[in-house]
């Protein structure tokens, strides 16, 4: 099986895959981090969202081999010494879950909608660009509040 | 209030885990020497088994095992039951048809689990599972509840029309005649559609047989472990309840589907010891999501209401089809009838009321409860015959809402159930006021003019919550009864457990229990851990549905509280010399009247623990009390929601312009939560409708 090399949340990490290996699995099965969660295996649902060289990837779409050498941020590596990101603290604070199994991917997909459009967010865009992430639990609402806030405070 | 106790917007404890990827759900776990579960479903509506060949299969790489429905027959596995009995309306038992944890001879519906392969990986499994080779005769099949009964596909050999019962609620002559003298009758036809109810966390399992204490262990994706444990325990046959212990860890989301005992888990216990005790992980695919999770609604309803010529409803006549799918799923025959047609009076005084309900089988997913269960569907077919009604008499359809509510209580309705209070009208008024219904007409002659269409709908909705008195529904053909249970440990240190039969997925029990107890005994909330899920850990409890966590689950709490106090008061009466009757409790000290004697919560209970101050025989040691729950009626909770949208009939494209959901829920415990069950709540409708 051919070997892999990335670097995940700061920590440089090796494996061996077959060339089907999903990067949700080398990250889920391989390394433990079971953060990064699969909803849909369509890459509908957005559960699986991680960051590969500062872009959000439905990591249950893209190979673990093409990601060889990058730099893969999980929903575990986002909070920093031990100080939670502000899009985390935004959606605890505007109750933006509930069962929790969509909220890594959510939280994620937040940070790089902030990266990509700015701090300063109106409703339409969250949701326009929330269209891939799906929530069954909160009707979205709560959802909206907590990116709006945490892009604020970013 | 304090900031943490009973109404408090408390933050959820929970959401660390969530919100830092530290959550634990079932296909998070993975236990040593653990294998992977795949299975062969059925690609036919309905069909015969000729032969299934697993030769090949066994060959392929990785491959631990195969089995099939002859293995569940020669280990003698009892098939999946329905556990409430029906009565048709001529006494017979609803006809139940088997249900194989893997397919014996026929397959009912695409998705039927037929054969299943386990292997090292999940990609061995699934390779070897596309090399079972079953021969199938295809049959006739119906999808179709409103065809069922007349459709020459048998899905059951016990059910030879399809029809799994014919029953009936209301006295049928009396309602008749309200309808053949009425003023004015309303009729209509609705289709309320089937639904997936898709949590987005699929559904797993993780089955293990421990050759040493002959035990087993099944974590599972469940709304109610102990209820899996009992049913896999006494109808499955695998093992005693003893020997069992199911854990239902972080589940995410289950709106119904995850309260039914389902064949994968089954199989992944039964089969684990198959193969010498390795575990064994299945872990559903979305597409098996949609196959083989219990589907909810699916009825076809004819419905008729008679007024007088004053516009007061006088009776109400329903008919309902509805499919249950292939097969009986857990609790599949209480939702078309108990928790359906006992809604029918809604919110109205109706003086006579008669509903006949037919469930079929059809060669689809089995249906059970979804959110609301059987409610949502009585609502829709109160509200869309109210609203039809009031239109057909040209009257204002909130005010012939308003003319016909029910405004004294306690209400005894002619189906059952006996509304405890209630104040309908306040809804209205304010739901109305809050959409600003006054300025509706402009609004819709405002979008005329913009070539845009625009409606405005109302629900003026009751639900049963608070599930449920046992005897009464013991005496309506439940299985099991509906109590709840409830352990409270108060640590020495005074920090405190509470073990509960229910369970959270996305509910927020963490936070909403602790926020009980931390207002009743006056302690930190962070003081306070809410345990559930895992039969080893906590006593015997009925789970999570129907809305009775907080109705009955934290009764039961409650109760359990009322005896630490009463304990409490013992131990810190003997501590303080004084009368246990001079001992009183608040904001988390213990007090002896008329004197400046003064305990701490932590302090009594580390009094109990150590026992040194007190004559054993007279007190016992220890802060630990549980209590059981069983409520004495529902609980009532209704409102008045009011949805104005507008469409573009060019394109069809809908557009919510406003929606407005007043409702009375009672002492709210926290309601930053209860706002978000809401918001889903209305939003899983929008999505339905």
């Amino acid at each position: 099986m051919p070997a892999i090399s990335m670097t995940v949340n700061g920590q440089k990490v090796c494996g061996e895959v077959e060339g089907r290996t999903l990067l949700v699995e080398f990250l889920r099965d391989k390394l433990g981090l079971t953060g990064t969660h699969v909803g849909c295996d369509t890459s509908q649902c957005g559960a699986c969202v991680v960051h590969v060289d500062g872009k959000a990837v439905k990591s249950c779409t893209a190979l673990a081999m093409a990601c060889e050498g990058a730099q893969v941020t999980t929903i575990e590596g986002l909070a920093k010494n031990g100080k939670l990101h502000q899009m985390q603290e935004a959606f605890r604070e505007h109750h933006g879950l509930q069962c929790g199994f969509c909220t890594p991917g959510m939280i994620m997909a937040a940070v790089d909608i902030v990266k990509r459009k700015g701090k300063k967010l109106d409703d339409e865009t969250i949701r326009h660009e929330l269209e891939g992430n799906i929530c069954r639990c909160t009707g979205y609402h709560n959802i909206v509040a907590a990116v709006k806030a945490g892009a604020e405070a970013m | 209030m304090s900031e943490t106790g009973i109404g408090a917007r408390v933050k959820r404890k929970e959401d660390q885990r969530f919100i830092t990827g530290k959550g634990q759900y079932t296909d998070d776990i993975n236990l040593k020497g653990q294998t992977y579960a795949y299975f062969v479903r059925s690609p036919h509506a309905h069909a015969s088994i000729k032969s299934i060949n697993t030769a090949k299969a066994r060959k392929m790489p990785g491959v631990v095992g195969v089995f099939t429905g002859d293995d569940v027959s020669a280990d003698k596995i009892g098939g999946l039951i329905c556990g409430w009995m029906i009565h048709s309306k001529d006494g017979s038992p609803m006809k139940a048809g088997p249900h194989p944890i893997l397919a014996q001879g026929k397959v009912r519906y695409v998705g039927d689990h037929v054969a299943v392969v386990v292997a090292e990986t999940k990609e061995q499994a699934k390779a070897a599972a596309a090399a079972v080779a079953v021969s199938y005769g295809v049959l006739p099949h119906v999808v179709d509840a409103g065809k069922a009964m007349k459709s020459n596909a048998q899905v059951h050999d016990v059910a030879p029309d399809n029809r799994v019962f014919n029953w009936s609620l209301g006295d049928e002559a009396a309602t008749d005649a309200a309808l053949k003298s009425a003023a004015h009758v309303t009729k209509i036809d609705l289709v309320n559609n089937r639904l997936i109810p898709n949590a987005m966390e699929p559904r797993a399992a993780i089955g293990s047989y421990d050759t040493g204490t002959e035990s087993y262990t099944l974590y599972t994706t469940s709304q109610n472990p102990h209820v899996a444990r009992l049913v896999i325990s006494a109808f499955h046959g695998l093992a005693p309840e003893h020997k069992l212990r199911v854990i239902a860890p972080d589940v995410g989301g289950g709106f119904g589907s995850k309260i039914f005992i389902y064949a994968e888990e089954v199989v992944c216990v039964w089969a684990s010891k198959r193969i010498g005790g390795r575990p064994i992980k299945w872990t559903a695919e979305r597409t098996e999501s949609f196959l083989a999770d219990a589907h909810g609604r699916d009825h076809v309803t004819h419905a008729e209401l008679a007024t007088d010529s004053s516009g007061k409803i006088v009776g109400f006549k329903v008919h309902t089809t509805a499919s249950l799918g292939a097969y009986l799923s857990t609790f599949s025959s209480c939702v078309p009838t108990y928790l359906y047609a006992t809604l029918l009076s809604g919110q109205y005084n109706i003086a006579n009321i008669y509903a006949e309900v037919d469930t079929v089988y059809t060669n689809t997913a089995p249906v059970d409860a979804y959110r609301g269960a059987g409610r949502p569907e009585a609502t829709y077919v109160v509200e869309r015959i109210v609203e039809t009604a009031a239109r057909e008499l040209k009257m204002d359809p909130a005010e012939f809402r308003r003319r016909n509510f029910v405004t004294s209580f306690p209400h005894q309705t002619p189906v059952i159930m006996c509304y405890d209070a209630g104040d309908y009208a306040a809804a209205l008024d304010k739901a109305l006021d809050m959409a600003d219904y006054k300025g509706f007409a402009e609004r819709k002659a405002a979008s005329a003019r913009a070539g845009k269409l625009r409606g405005v709908g109302f629900s003026a909705y009751i639900e049963a919550c608070g599930i449920a008195p046992s005897a009464a529904i013991g005496s309506l053909g439940a299985g099991v009864g509906l109590w709840e249970s409830a352990e409270v440990r108060v640590n020495p240190v005074g920090s405190v457990e509470v073990l509960t039969g229910s369970h959270s997925h996305g509910q927020g029990h963490e936070t909403t229990f602790a926020q009980l107890v931390s207002d009743r005994l006056g302690i930190d909330i962070n003081n306070v851990s809410i345990v559930h899920g895992d039969t080893d850990k906590v006593q015997f409890g009925m789970g999570t549905y129907g809305s009775r966590s907080g109705a009955v689950g934290m009764t039961a709490i409650s109760k359990a509280l009322d005896k630490i106090e009463a304990k409490a008061k013992k131990v810190a009466a003997a501590v303080m010399e004084a009368s246990v009757d001079d001992v009183e409790f608040n904001n988390g000290s213990f007090t002896v009247k008329g004197t400046d004697k003064k305990m701490a919560f932590g302090e009594v209970a580390l009094s109990a623990y150590v026992a040194h101050k007190f004559n054993s025989s007279e007190i016992e040691p220890g802060l630990k009390e549980g209590a059981f729950h069983d409520p004495a009626n529902f609980v009532f909770p209704a409102g008045v929601h009011i949805c104005e949208v507008e469409i573009d009939p060019d394109t069809g494209v809908t557009t919510v312009a406003n929606y407005v959901a007043v409702d009375d829920f009672g002492n709210v415990i926290n309601p930053m939560i209860v706002e978000g069950q809401v918001h889903g709540g209305i939003v899983q409708g929008i999505g339905q409708a």
